[in-house]
């Protein structure tokens, strides 16, 4: 990185200007179709969810289902992009080098921004569905909320002007302690109201309709090259931006190199 | 190593000692807190007695952090941060020092607006053991999680409004356990008190533990 630097010092010649290749672009556009076929099926193809009680009643989550396919997918990238963090932070504090450092930031913005995401669709589904906007009964919701928090404040670390290496290395422990704290926050609110409206294990109780599992696990996918195409833009945008920052730090070495060297009469 | 960390809460404790901005200055504003929380929920007694566990928690969670801002503030100020650390002192020792001191600092708060609560709020004390230990675990487990955050955020630029940001939401689950713990306690709620006591040894010890094992690194720089 540092010869990178040095071969384009003050004119900018050898990075490349844009965070766009050809496996990003493939990577874009397989996003863009599998969006396509993913609200095709959510719409057209899944049945509304409705089941008939005893009482001849009928019941369930009508049309609020389709929004499943947003929610879990988006639930699960955050929670891959905050492992991930966890992950990149743990190997930067090992290696010490920027590569890690720059992974765990690019899936830390992810995760917050997937974690919003669940957030929001869980809150537009519990309205027709649990008759509440919010519910602090349900664990995962409250622990969800906790984690973005820690995770927002991961990244105003991330933004604060500081020396690269001392910046690298707090984020890294606040990642590994916010990481640990998810664990403590999830036990803790479990024990605190001791019941959850969450369905449990609907995949694995197999409770769901073959269209629905289907269109589930193919928002899944489309969600992982997302955060693919997403991950590999990010990441470049990082290393793009500590290329500007050497560049301007050689400009300003050079400038008062000048300067001196015109104190001394040396032209 | 003890003998080193207790030289450290030694000296933390002595500058706060006669300073006095601890007794003269966090104090006075738990209290108003107080005052204010007693101002949002109306005249009800019923329900400041009902509410008073979660209360008297959130006003030290705040006082807390102002509390920990100052402790490192202090250390910063003429270089002493970089004299501690040439000093040679084990960083598990600074840590547990700070830790100790700030401890301290917090148990004298609780025991301070406990006593507020008790007049202002009306309520009467059923369990005084769980109070006391409930009090003592909860002060443990800030000071530990408050001191690891507090040299997180010790020399950087913003850090009066980054601390708040990064440690309230770590410290959530001190605020359900010693909340529930203290409801057992006033006997307002039939929780188990004992149960949630253990929670915030769990909690203290975890981040004892963490933040004595990160602490060199996070010196090293500092």
């Amino acid at each position: 990185m540092t010869t990178a630097a040095t071969e384009s010092t003050g004119t900018g010649d050898g990075i490349s200007a844009t965070t766009s290749s050809r496996a990003t672009k493939v990577l874009g556009w397989l996003t863009l179709a599998g969006f396509a076929v993913l609200v095709a099926l959510a719409f057209a193809w899944v049945p509304e969810d409705t089941r008939i009680t005893e009482q001849g009643d009928v019941v369930g989550q009508f049309d609020a289902v389709r929004l499943m396919f947003v929610h879990v997918p988006s639930a699960i990238l955050a929670y891959t992009g905050f492992g991930l963090t966890f992950l990149a932070s743990l190997a930067y504090l090992r290696w010490r080098t920027d590569w890690w450092d720059m992974m765990a930031h690019a899936s830390a913005e992810i995760g917050v921004l997937f974690g919003v995401l669940t957030l929001v669709t869980g809150s537009i589904w519990g309205r027709p569905t649990w008759q509440t906007w919010w519910e602090w009964g349900d664990v995962r919701l409250v622990t969800t909320l906790v984690m973005v928090l820690v995770f927002i404040g991961y990244l105003a670390v991330r933004r604060i002007p500081a020396d690269v290496a001392v910046k690298a290395r707090r984020s890294a422990v606040i990642a590994l302690v916010g990481a640990v704290n998810i664990v403590i926050v999830n036990r803790s609110v479990d024990w605190w109201e001791n019941r959850t409206l969450h369905q449990q294990s609907t995949l694995i109780a197999r409770k769901i309709r073959d269209e629905t599992l289907f269109t589930l696990s193919f928002s899944f996918a489309v969600g992982m090259v997302l955060f693919a195409w997403l991950l590999l833009h990010r990441f470049r945008t990082a290393y793009l931006q500590s290329q500007i920052e050497e560049l301007e730090v050689d400009e300003a070495l050079e400038e008062r190199r000048a300067e001196s060297n015109m104190q001394d009469g040396y032209p | 190593m003890f003998r080193d960390a207790w030289l450290i809460a030694g000296k933390d404790l002595r500058i706060e000692m006669r300073s006095r901005v601890g007794l003269n200055q966090i104090v006075p504003f738990a209290v108003t807190v107080l005052v204010l929380f007693a101002f949002a929920l109306d005249t009800d007694q019923e329900a400041l007695r009902t509410y008073a566990p979660g209360l008297f928690w959130v006003t030290v969670l705040l006082a807390a952090l102002l509390a920990i801002g100052r402790s490192f503030a202090v250390d910063l100020a003429d270089g002493a941060a970089d004299r501690l650390l040439l000093s040679g002192i084990d960083p598990i020792a600074v840590f547990g020092g700070k830790a100790a001191a700030i401890a301290v600092q917090l148990v004298v708060l609780e025991v301070l607006l406990g006593a507020g609560v008790v007049l202002l709020f009306d309520v009467t004390v059923h369990r005084y053991g769980l109070l006391v230990c409930a009090g003592l675990a909860a002060a443990a487990g800030v000071a530990t999680a408050g001191t690891l955050y507090g040299a997180l955020v010790a020399g950087l630029g913003v850090r009066e409004t980054l601390l708040p940001v990064l440690l309230l939401p770590v410290v959530a689950p001190v605020l359900i356990g010693a909340t529930r713990a203290f409801q057992d306690a006033f006997g307002v709620a039939g929780a188990e008190g004992w149960a949630w006591l253990g929670l915030l040894a769990g909690f203290a010890a975890i981040y004892g533990v963490f933040g004595a094992l990160s602490y060199g690194a996070l010196l090293e720089e500092a």
